[in-house]
């Protein structure tokens, strides 16, 4: 899946090879690192000739991407439409550039970007706003850590041959100069080199296991990640209920058969055939182990398939290895199939869940391409054009289906709650993924915006404390509840009580020392915890909250019911 | 430690109590046949409350628990329960005679050879993973890693399978820390096991920050927040449970049964046994857990990656396991709860039959070894059988990873063939090998 437990940041520790476990363990580290990172980040300030750039000083997307917009959310009317229901408001534009923030960058806006946002009163600020977000270094490193994690799974991979901070700084650098998939694509599946200086083949090395790459896992994975087909399966047997077969899946992992993993990285070499394993679908078919200590893999004697695609095979063509012909068929503008998965993907980026479940097995596409097909709109649209994911996903957050309200009357209908969520007429709820939550936290906690141009030792200090976080959180799904020792976690943890104290140092501190009233002091935590401002109800509920003990108590168990709250852990 | 008493023995009832406190009644048969005997005789209430509640979480018709001690890294099956000395493969690992006739293992496990007659061995366990990770999730789950499916621990399943009732503390627990624990997969997150990183002294993250008044405070405004955020929204904040699982987890913050996750109570002489180390602790938690009704308890000891230095290495664990495991299978016994907790005993490998140039052995899962006890494990048992020369790689009457997991559920009468439909509308079973012949008891 895209959502799982990568990290939120590029780690300040990329490169290195021994990661920090331990928050607590490394305080003495941190003090040593932000002395240094101090001096370091001044001379570096000091240095540059250009500032970078903010997300309001961005042009707005442009008029084809609005016109885009527009064509998806006709399709999204006529569903509304046919479910007899009308479409929820739209939310307010400060909620509308949360969502923004968590979806394409992972985080919650701070205090610092919110009031400039609401100081803003150009007509078109969310559109700007919107481009800014995406131009912005952390929505690549975010994105990155999305499409690592869909790309290479979450498993931790093979030691030494896969590294999966680099992968996930390319892939970040990559889309944040503007690459178009495609090309990003195309380095995954044919490049060769070596894991720490062409991080792209990290997609190829995350398959090894003892020295040997597993083509089965490649073919998976090819299929479903740039083809939106669950055609695992096939590789046992022919899919039992779509016309995929056994040949096809064993012709698709041939076109790794050439790799070969050296300790000077991934090559091509020997011939493009590749023998059959023994179908082991479970771990419960132990086969005959081969008598020759060469052969690390029981096969199927006489068993051999060469490389070819299941469908589209006049693409399938260009010089060199049979990855790199691949790699071309893949990211063919004819592939609509391609083009499709990837606006997928995109939706499931901006909504929290993706426009067709599950988002690696999307429906095959009609004969023609249609207006009233969502994918094949956004689909289309990406393949014809740069290829640059962050034009499908500003064309997606531009639609009014983003920007309507969570809250729809007819979500207090039992009877017809099931057709507002699917006809998209009110934004659906999405659980916080681990990584956004404890980003959003730390971010709430700190009034200034967190950003690549932060100090070294706030960006540390950051990293370590998701990591602490994640290793205790552990896993979640979007749609599903949060788990009691997860919901544990969030009342009693270590970090809760750290982020939600306040002292001089902390954000929480400083809204009760500086903030005048409690009613400021409420407004300032509902903007950095909930992006927005807290209604009489929730003033005459909450202003006795921070009443009742010293300012500093009083806002310590206002952030710590925010970080608690529905409205904090689920997008809405 | 007590030696077990047997079935046919004279036990002392009440033998927890201090001896001077005790209704020292010595009565002919086993301490369950005389409460379901005075239960029958409607004389139950002559018993101790908490005695008779306790005993009906006692014996065979007990729901049945598992507790995994997982020797996390790949424990070397030569150095553990399958040593061939004096061979080219063997090293400098000695081998003792054991309480099963003919059998050895490792002379680094004094105590476990002692009470061997307890456990069934088998030497033959086969995986096709030879990757931590990939291992791990082999021999927890049964399954080969599949990149569209996450399957469930054993732990989970058993949760899943024998859902415990009145249980304020979650149904599958993990004790220490592991890179690679037990998960819920397909089942969901719900089914993931309650993680305690440093245990024997509580729970994790029970404790409030702040009590009294002021917790009170900070939950009537939560409680009202979210109200005000569900006004709007029912149905979806409905589904997401997040009110529910709130009071859930308060009422774990507060039920008696989390002082099972704390040693403290526990006499010296008990905690020395376990051993005054994590994993030790760790163990005695365990035990405590199973009497509370939790389902399935994950220990983890680390420190079995030995690609180097593997002799050295191996015996500072062993010195851990041994006095951890030999305490706990005399302690499920002695609290007649062995009948209904089965003890497995595994890492996600084995090692090398070769010694490479650093006196370490690499990864092996071609043959290797685990221990079972308890529940419905056959006693006394030795399944497979390796080359004593590490030339042949597969072991006689290999047993399956995906073996493994549906003997255990067997034994935890578990019926391990059942269907459950997944996610992604197809069923699986719940695990996809056999019962290894022999060794589930009737």
């Amino acid at each position: 899946m895209w959502f799982e437990d990568w990290l939120p940041l590029s780690s300040p520790f990329a490169g290195c090879v021994v990661m920090p476990q331990s928050f607590r363990d490394l305080l003495p580290l941190i003090w040593i690192v932000a002395v240094v990172g101090a001096v370091v980040g001044s001379v570096v300030a000091a240095s540059r000739s250009t500032l970078p750039s903010h997300p309001w000083e961005v042009e707005p997307p442009s008029q084809v991407t609005r016109e885009l917009a527009a064509r998806i959310d006709a399709v999204i009317n006529v569903q509304i439409s046919a479910a007899g229901l009308e479409p929820a408001a739209l939310a307010e534009d400060v909620l509308v550039l949360r969502r923004m923030w968590l979806a394409l960058a992972g985080t919650v806006p701070s205090v610092e970007e919110l009031r400039r946002f609401e100081a803003d009163s150009r007509p078109d600020r969310l559109e700007r706003w919107l481009a800014g977000i995406l131009a912005d270094r952390r929505s690549a490193d975010h994105l990155a850590g999305l499409l690592a994690s869909a790309l290479t799974g979450n498993d931790g991979g093979p030691a030494f041959v896969f590294r999966r901070d680099r992968f996930t700084s390319w892939l970040a650098d990559a889309l944040h100069a503007g690459w178009s998939f495609k090309g990003i694509v195309a380095e995954m599946v044919a490049s060769t080199g070596l894991w720490t200086g062409t991080p792209a083949v990290n997609f190829v090395t995350q398959a090894a296991s003892a020295g040997q790459v597993d083509e089965n896992t490649l073919a998976g994975r090819v299929a479903r990640c740039f083809l939106g087909i669950q055609f695992d399966c096939a590789q046992c047997h022919d899919h039992p209920f779509a016309p995929w077969t056994q040949t096809q899946f064993e012709g698709l992992a041939a076109c790794f058969a050439t790799v070969r993993i050296s300790p000077l990285g991934v090559r091509d070499s020997g011939p493009a055939v590749l023998r059959i394993e023994t179908p082991m679908a479970s771990a419960g078919a132990m086969p005959p182990l081969t008598t020759d200590p060469d052969l690390k893999k029981p096969f199927i004697a006489g068993r051999r398939a060469v490389p070819q695609v299941p469908f589209g095979q006049p693409w399938f063509t260009g010089s060199g290895s049979s990855r790199a012909k691949l790699a071309t068929w893949i990211t063919h503008d004819e592939n609509r199939r391609f083009g499709r998965a990837v606006a997928n993907r995109c939706w499931a980026i901006a909504f929290g869940r993706p426009w067709h479940e599950p988002i690696d097995d999307v429906p095959d596409p009609s004969v023609e391409p249609g207006e009233s097909d969502l994918l094949d709109i956004l689909g289309c649209d990406f393949c014809a054009g740069t290829g640059d994911l962050r034009q499908t996903l500003a064309a997606i957050c531009s639609t009014a289906a983003f920007r309507r309200a969570s809250a729809h009357p007819g979500l207090n209908d039992p009877s017809r709650a099931a057709a507002v969520t699917t006809s998209w007429a009110a934004f659906p709820l999405s659980q916080l993924p681990p990584a956004t939550m404890i980003s959003a936290m730390i971010q709430a906690t700190s009034l200034r915006t967190i950003d690549p141009e932060s100090p070294l030792f706030v960006r540390t200090i950051r990293f370590l404390r998701a990591v602490d976080f994640m290793r205790e959180y552990g896993r979640s799904h979007p749609h599903e509840p949060a788990t009691i020792p997860q919901a544990l976690v969030r009342l009693n943890g270590r970090l809760a009580r750290e982020l939600c104290e306040a002292n001089v140092f902390s954000g929480p501190g400083r809204v009760a020392g500086l903030s005048q009233s409690n009613t400021s002091r409420l407004d300032t935590a509902f903007l950095a915890c909930l992006s927005r401002h807290p209604d009489a109800s929730e003033q005459r509920m909450l202003i006795p909250l921070l009443e009742a003990g010293t300012p500093a108590r009083g806002i310590e168990d206002l952030y710590w019911t925010l970080f608690n709250s529905a409205e904090f852990c689920w997008n809405h | 430690m007590k030696r077990m008493p047997l079935e046919s023995e004279n036990v002392i009832l009440c033998n927890a109590l201090p001896a001077s406190e005790e209704p020292r009644v010595i009565i002919s048969g086993s301490r369950r046949h005389v409460l379901a005997a005075a239960g029958g005789l409607g004389v139950s209430f002559m018993l101790p409350s908490l005695r008779a509640r306790a005993a009906a979480r006692r014996g065979r018709e007990r729901p049945r628990s598992l507790i995994t001690l997982w020797l996390a890294g790949g424990p070397s099956q030569l150095e553990t329960w399958d040593p061939h000395p004096g061979t080219a493969i063997g090293g400098p690992t000695r081998a003792i005679s054991t309480t099963i006739p003919g059998l050895q293992i490792a002379s680094d496990y004094p105590r476990v050879a002692e009470r061997l007659g307890r456990f069934s061995v088998i030497r033959s366990l086969v995986s096709r993973e030879g990757d931590h990770q990939r291992g791990t999730h082999a021999v927890r789950t049964g399954y080969r890693p599949d990149p569209v499916l996450s399957y469930p621990a054993l732990g989970a399943l058993l949760a899943h399978q024998s859902p415990p009732t009145g249980l304020d503390i979650p149904a599958y627990v993990a004790l220490g820390a592991d890179a690679f624990p037990g998960r819920g997969g397909y089942l969901g997150g719900r089914f993931d096991p309650y993680r305690v990183f440093v245990p024997g002294f509580a729970g994790q993250n029970l404790v409030p920050h702040t009590n009294g008044p002021r917790q009170d405070r900070r939950l009537t405004a939560l409680r009202g927040l979210d109200m005000h955020f569900a006004a709007s929204r029912g149905v979806p904040v409905a589904a997401t449970l997040h009110d529910h699982t709130l009071e859930a987890a308060l009422a774990m913050m507060s039920s008696e049964q989390l002082a099972a996750f704390s040693v403290v109570a526990e006499p010296a002489a008990v905690r020395s046994a376990y051993g005054e180390t994590s994993f030790g602790r760790g163990c005695l938690v365990a035990r405590r857990l199973v009497e509370a009704g939790v389902r399935s308890i994950d220990v983890t000891l680390q420190g079995f990656d030995t690609h180097a230095a593997n002799f050295t290495s191996h015996a500072a664990q062993a010195t851990i396991l041994d006095g951890a495991l030999a305490a706990l299978i005399d302690d499920l016994a002695d609290r007649d709860l062995l009948e209904s907790t089965v003890v497995l005993v595994t890492g996600e490998f084995g090692r090398t039959p070769q010694i490479n140039p650093l006196e370490g052995r690499d990864h092996w899962p071609h043959g290797f070894s685990c221990l079972l006890a308890g529940g419905g494990i056959a006693s006394g048992r030795v399944i497979g059988a390796t080359d004593p020369e590490g030339r042949l790689r597969e072991p006689e009457h290999p047993v399956t990873v995906a073996d493994l997991s549906a003997t255990v559920l067997a034994a935890l009468g578990i019926d391990w063939q059942r269907e459950l439909m997944t996610p992604l509308g197809r069923p699986v079973k719940l695990a996809d090998g056999t019962p290894v012949v022999g060794l589930i008891s009737g």
